[in-house]
């Protein structure tokens, strides 16, 4: 039984991600959206974070946040970069869904 | 009318909420009263005026264009969090240049944005009479 985790709220400002992290089970999905895709740049002071959770978790980031926030290119090597097809992907791969608002 | 120091703190990251956008609404406005504006961008706010960014995908429009305006407006001091960037793995290259040309020197092109440490800002937040964060 997998869980696809939904994060939109900046780690740096709110611990929803950090409460996500901390629940999320081996072999979960989390994809980051909205104000959260900040978490995905490489560098940053959470970002050990995200890549201890890709240990045994799958990390993804919506392309089009990344974007808008101009930190398309900066995503860490291992996070997968996703499109809104890909989202849906996600929702319908895993078998239920937690969003982290 | 007196002229007073405003400061405009921002501290949300854009596009997610609309803090960011209201802000720059306002300091628009405040242009044309003639004070004496500063802008701070401190945590999340220094993700504002990151260059690049292209917000077709989520269907929203990009407002960082408008930050480039500011100068024109006489808005010319946007301290930046130097702590704020070095924690987010950004540095002031992924800034956009923002600049203004000064008329007290035959309007040569200078550069809006200052780096400040947390000392330098609060320094700079001690001389302020009105403050409004966003």
């Amino acid at each position: 039984m997998s869980m696809l985790h939904i994060v939109n709220k900046s780690p740096f400002e709110r611990v929803a991600f950090d409460s996500c992290l901390a629940h999320a089970s081996a072999g979960d999905a989390i994809l980051m959206i909205e104000d959260a895709v900040v978490g995905a740049v490489d560098g940053s002071s959470f970002a050990g974070k995200v890549k201890a959770a890709m240990a045994d978790k799958s990390v993804y980031v919506l392309g089009a946040d990344l974007a808008a926030r101009g930190l398309e290119g900066k995503a860490m090597e291992g996070v997968t970069i996703v499109d809104y097809a890909g989202f849906v992907d996600l929702t319908a791969n895993n078998d239920s869904t937690q969003s982290w608002l | 009318m007196s002229t007073k120091n405003f400061l405009f703190v921002n501290r949300k990251a854009p596009y997610g909420t609309i803090y960011a956008l209201e802000s720059l609404e306002v300091v628009l406005i405040s242009a044309a009263f003639e004070q004496n504006v500063s802008l701070a961008f401190i945590d999340d706010g220094v993700y504002q005026i990151t260059k690049g960014q292209n917000s077709k995908g989520i269907g929203m429009k990009n407002f960082s264009p408008t930050y480039r305006a500011l100068g024109d407006y006489d808005i010319t001091k946007l301290y930046v969090s130097s702590e704020s960037l070095a924690e987010r793995g950004l540095t002031v290259d992924d800034l956009m240049e923002l600049t203004y040309e000064d008329a007290d020197d035959d309007y040569a092109e200078k550069p809006s944005i200052i780096l400040a440490n947390r000392e330098e800002m609060a320094a700079m937040m001690a001389e302020q009479e009105v403050i409004l964060s966003f």
